[in-house]
């Protein structure tokens, strides 16, 4: 893939929700840089505030942000509210305890409700990957 | 009121029963600890009914008899100190021996008893004794206490910190991902925005380290201090100085008002890092077009230094635990602004460290004002570092 052109996929509206500015800002970019819309939320206060104002194509939350499991329940809401959006749940938990609590398997993703789970910091590439795929 | 157990061994019936007597209610006050006791006794005829109940629940005095019956009161010792090492029984023995036997009475000491009673002694001896052993046995257990807790904090502080330094790691990584894979396109000029948060990042990061050393330094307590007949004006026009650029560049006066004499004995390079601290956050947290109005005021006792903004400022609940370690503040005012969340604790152990203390009123989108208090004489005690 050429850097800049990416696939042409339809332009959408993109929700990221991270309490980290620049990890924020970092995912932000890559998707603007592909022509989508971005909502930012800092947080999961800010994210719970943004579904009430808007429904996105696509949801990408950050997991441990005021608590330990905002992203989860943040996942959980957005599925609750709108079945149909697909969500990226981004975790540093692997690169934070060393421990890989697989939840790419079938079983965790189950229960994370997430559509796909990527490490912390995210690659370019991956968050590309992984955004055609789901909006395929 | 603390209730305390004691549990008294002894084969003679009229023996327990005096000592009953004489402790029973028997209540007092350990002025070091604010703690008023008082006791209730338990009774065992016998080595082996003693060790029974202690296994069943372990009262705070044990008043031991040597000779028993059965096992005798050194052996009843030597099971005691059979207890887990992780799990030690929290009891402090007193050994009562016959005939004011010397001997016994050692033995009974290298064997873990506290303390000893030679028979026949009066209610006064025995309550003296109880009295002696009990604020040991308090103290202690205060001292524990204090350990677990110590252990506790540094736990926690060792953990955020971890998370701290992990932060700006995960945040440059990030950025040179978006790098090296070209991921906003050729345009130079669109990565000037990841290059300076990058550099903002690692800025925060090196001030986290340094603002750790001043915090290290402080709780070692091995800091050679360099005391000196100090002018807080003076160092004051210093940290003013740095920050000049800054302040400058966003348009803010610093104004600096000093009457008569401000001087004390200190370490300069202490009250530098106080000073620097209280000056940089004015500027920092204020508004582009704002003011810093530093004020030193001194009488014979103390020297104080006042230092106000008309910054972004803060809501009470903030203020509330603004001194704790990496407390920052997160909101859209201060999400760009650098901190390590260390300055105002080492402010406020160094204002300890001086004999004085740190306080501030704030209001939001008005300002904040910290006032400093430094005992002229400088450190009284070493042991004011300890919080």
């Amino acid at each position: 893939m050429s850097h800049g052109t990416p696939e042409p996929i339809r332009p959408l509206t993109v929700l990221v929700v991270d309490d980290d500015f620049d990890l924020l800002e970092q995912v932000v970019s890559i998707l603007e840089a592909d022509g989508h819309t971005v909502v930012k939320a800092h947080g999961q206060v800010e994210g719970e505030e943004a579904l009430l104002s808007c429904m996105p194509d696509l949801a990408v939350l950050d997991l441990m942000m005021e608590n330990m499991d905002s992203g989860f329940v943040l996942c959980h809401q957005i599925k609750r509210l709108f079945p149909e959006v697909p969500v990226i749940l981004l975790t540093a938990v692997k690169s934070a305890t060393g421990l890989d609590f697989a939840a790419r398997s079938e079983e965790a993703a189950s229960w994370t409700m997430a559509d796909v789970i990527l490490d912390k910091p995210v690659r370019p590439e991956q968050l590309r990957a992984a955004v055609q795929r789901l909006l395929k | 009121m603390e209730q305390l157990r004691i549990l008294i061994v002894d084969d003679e019936s009229g023996m327990r029963a005096a000592v009953t007597r004489a402790l029973d209610g028997f209540a007092f006050t350990i002025p070091e600890l604010e703690a008023d006791v008082t006791f209730t006794v338990e009774q065992a005829g016998s080595g082996e009914e003693a060790l029974a109940m202690i296994a069943a629940s372990a009262p705070d005095l044990l008043l031991l008899d040597h000779k028993l019956p059965g096992i005798s009161g050194l052996e009843v010792l030597a099971a005691l100190a059979e207890a887990p090492a992780d799990k030690p029984l929290d009891l402090l023995t007193v050994m009562i021996t016959a005939y004011a036997s010397l001997e016994t009475a050692v033995v009974a000491t290298k064997r873990g008893a506290y303390d000893f009673l030679a028979k026949p002694f009066t209610p006064e001896e025995l309550r003296t004794t109880v009295r002696k052993t009990t604020k040991h046995l308090l103290l202690q257990r205060q001292a524990r206490r204090l350990a677990q807790e110590k252990r506790q904090i540094r736990f926690q502080f060792i953990s955020v910190l971890v998370h701290e330094l992990k932060a700006p790691l995960a945040a440059i990584e990030g950025y040179l991902n978006l790098m090296e894979d070209h991921a906003l396109g050729d345009e130079l000029a669109a990565y000037d925005g990841p290059v300076g948060r990058s550099k903002l990042r690692v800025e925060g990061m090196r001030k986290l380290i340094m603002d750790l050393l001043d915090l290290t330094r402080l709780e070692s307590g091995q800091k050679q201090r360099d005391l000196t007949i100090v002018d807080v004006g003076v160092m004051a026009r210093k940290a003013i100085e740095t920050v000049a650029a800054e302040a400058a560049a966003r348009a803010i006066t610093i104004d600096l008002r000093a009457g008569g004499d401000v001087s004390m004995s200190a370490d300069p390079g202490e009250i530098e890092i106080v000073l620097n601290n209280l000056v940089t956050n004015a500027v920092k947290y204020n508004r582009d077009g704002g003011s810093v109005t530093v004020t030193l005021a001194a009488d014979d006792e103390r020297v104080t230094i006042t230092v106000a903004d008309t910054g972004i400022g803060l809501a009470p609940e903030e203020s509330a635990r603004l001194f704790g370690e990496f407390v920052r503040i997160k909101n859209d005012k201060t999400r760009s602004i650098l901190g390590s969340g260390l300055g105002l604790s080492i402010v406020k152990r160094l204002a300890q460290v001086y004999g004085g203390d740190v306080g501030l009123v704030s209001e939001p989108d008005v300002g904040t004002t910290f006032t400093v208090t430094l005992g002229r004489a400088g450190v009284a005690q070493e042991a004011a570092v300890l919080p």
